[in-house]
């Protein structure tokens, strides 16, 4: 091949690189527009206050993002020491190089490989028909209380599903805390868990948060896992009761695009929800930032 | 010259050996530590000189696949005993490691780690304490007003000086250092060794270096390991102008190591 060849794949190639780039950012950017423009209109305080009337025609989405919300809070309140703890267990305290912990290191991803409404059916199965009615006939003398779909079995499928970003998260910054650091510790008299708790978790507070952060995100994307574990179609009033249903803001898209029974006059409300959904996520990722750096700050400061 | 019979015995170590699976690390290593002593541990790379040193403190026992027998006598108490409560051994066997290590933590907390570790911290206040080691340390002037800084701001000298403050925190009876000054200036190596001869009477230093000069002129006695095993211990004088193995002499006058 002459060297005029060489050169025009050499400038098809950016060329083509470039595009792909491109599109992606465009696609981006196109999406977000619409949203925004779209959302923008139909976007007031009343709308984010008040409940839907009229079969989602009319009103706001209150309900949905409190329940939003309040299932993302007890998620990463079930899945943050949970995980934790894991990671700490294997990179802390498990024998290092043993068969059974490079196992359950495995499990633990393959975990997040599996499909989130696998996850949904499990949580059904497991935590509302045999957690929830076990309890329900121990304690309740079998009157259903917490043997149906509600947001506490929502939120620790969640935990399930994002339990694996959490452990990997955390393993990887136990993993770059210096063995010096360690020998330190135990030099000065420290035993195992005084040696995590002095030592190594103070450094580990980034990864730990950035684990979260991940969780949240993916916690308050996913539909699947709590469609048939405690997400409610529609709900008038809000969940005062871990075993209460909810309303959450993604399911309730989706029902307002499928269930409509006036597409257009629900349209604008639906493209406001999802802006609304948009502003949570990030404004959910902007606050774990805001914590990262803070206590990073705080960390180089010494205190 | 046999040394004055009031010097009492700190550490016994008797027959310490280390294997691993096919390998010699430590070959029946006897010696005693004696009371307001530096006793120098030299040899070259791969001689033994830091794993006898971890042997010590147990500190040995966080590297898997080694065997160890042999005895370490702290007092009455074999080191190695299963009933050891390990932390509180680590705490009267203190030790200083050959890099700088202050932890991201400021000046202050970097010193009141160890303590943290324990119930109740003796007498005196912190702040006397705080003051007390880093004038032992020859760190105080340097670092009095400000203590609430990161240590990891510090200079390496300085950050080496403050991990030897920070192991006189807890006020060890003996004193462990594993090539101290191996990355540090000369001056730095000065106020550290100015601070061991100082603390030599309150506590005896073990001191391993790479350095012979450093054991020639800062250590009481001197003991020359090679291939693990402990080839002659003497008083350093007479190690370094009359050793009686071929090979210590060979190695303090420089034709190897």
């Amino acid at each position: 091949m002459n060297r005029r060849w060489i050169d025009l794949f050499s400038r098809l190639f950016t060329l083509l690189t470039a595009l792909a780039c491109f599109s992606l950012v465009a696609g981006v950017a196109l999406i977000l527009g619409d949203v925004v423009l779209n959302g923008l209109k139909h976007l007031s305080w009343e709308f984010v206050s008040t409940a839907p009337k009229t079969g989602m025609t009319e009103g706001g989405i209150f309900p949905a993002l409190f329940g939003t919300v309040f299932l993302v809070l007890l998620m990463t309140v079930a899945v943050v020491p949970l995980g934790v703890s894991t990671a700490i267990y294997l990179q802390e305290y498990a024998p290092a190089g043993s068969r059974w912990v490079k196992l359950i290191r495995m499990a633990i991803q393959n975990l997040a490989g599996v499909p989130a409404i696998v996850f949904g059916l499990f949580g059904l199965g497991f935590f509302v028909d045999f957690v929830g009615k076990g309890i329900d006939r121990f304690f309740f003398d079998g009157a259903l209380t917490f043997g149906q779909p509600a947001i506490l079995w929502a939120s620790l499928t969640l935990a399930l599903l994002t339990l694996p970003t959490v452990v990997v998260a955390t393993e990887e910054t136990l993993r770059v805390v210096p063995r010096s650091h360690r020998e330190v510790a135990y030099s000065l008299g420290a035993t195992r868990w005084q040696m995590v708790r002095r030592v190594v978790l103070p450094q580990a507070v980034n990864g730990i948060l950035t684990g979260t952060i991940l969780a949240v995100s993916r916690g308050a994307g996913e539909v699947a896992p709590i469609l048939f574990t405690g997400a409610a179609y529609y709900l008038p009033y809000l969940p005062t009761h871990l075993n209460q249903q909810f309303m959450v803001l993604n399911y309730h898209v989706y029902v307002m695009a499928t269930q409509s029974p006036d597409v257009d006059a629900t349209l604008p409300l639906l493209y406001s929800t999802v802006l609304v959904l948009l502003m949570l996520t990030f404004a959910l990722n902007f606050a774990a930032i805001i914590i990262r750096s803070r206590l990073r700050r705080r960390l180089k400061a010494g205190r | 010259m046999t040394p004055p019979p009031a010097l009492q015995e700190m550490l016994r170590v008797e027959a310490l050996s280390v294997k691993t699976k096919n390998a010699t690390l430590l070959d029946r290593v006897s010696l005693n530590v004696r009371e307001r002593e530096i006793l120098s541990i030299i040899g070259p790379a791969g001689s033994g000189k830091t794993t006898f040193l971890r042997c010590l403190n147990r500190l040995i026992d966080l590297e898997g696949g080694l065997s160890v027998s042999g005895k370490v006598l702290l007092g009455e108490q074999d080191v190695f005993d299963d009933a050891v409560d390990l932390a509180a051994l680590r705490r009267r066997i203190g030790m200083v490691f050959a890099l700088p290590t202050p932890l991201p933590l400021s000046i202050r907390d970097n010193l009141r780690l160890g303590l943290r570790f324990q119930k109740s911290s003796g007498p005196g206040t912190l702040e006397e304490r705080i003051e007390t080691c880093l004038r032992a340390a020859s760190l105080w002037d340097e670092v009095k007003d400000r203590l609430g800084e990161s240590a990891q701001k510090l200079s390496g000298g300085q950050q080496q000086r403050l991990c030897l403050a920070r192991t006189l925190m807890v006020r060890p009876e003996i004193l462990l250092l594993d090539e101290p000054c191996s990355g540090l200036d000369p001056i730095s190596t000065a106020q550290i060794e100015e601070a061991l001869q100082s603390l030599k009477d309150q506590m005896p230093v073990v001191l391993v270096t790479n350095n012979v000069k450093q054991a020639s002129r800062t250590s009481d006695r001197t003991a020359f390991f090679l291939q693990g095993e402990l080839v002659e211990l003497d008083d350093t004088g007479r190690l370094f102008t009359a050793p009686r193995d071929p090979r210590t002499a060979d190695y303090v006058s420089g034709r190897f190591g």
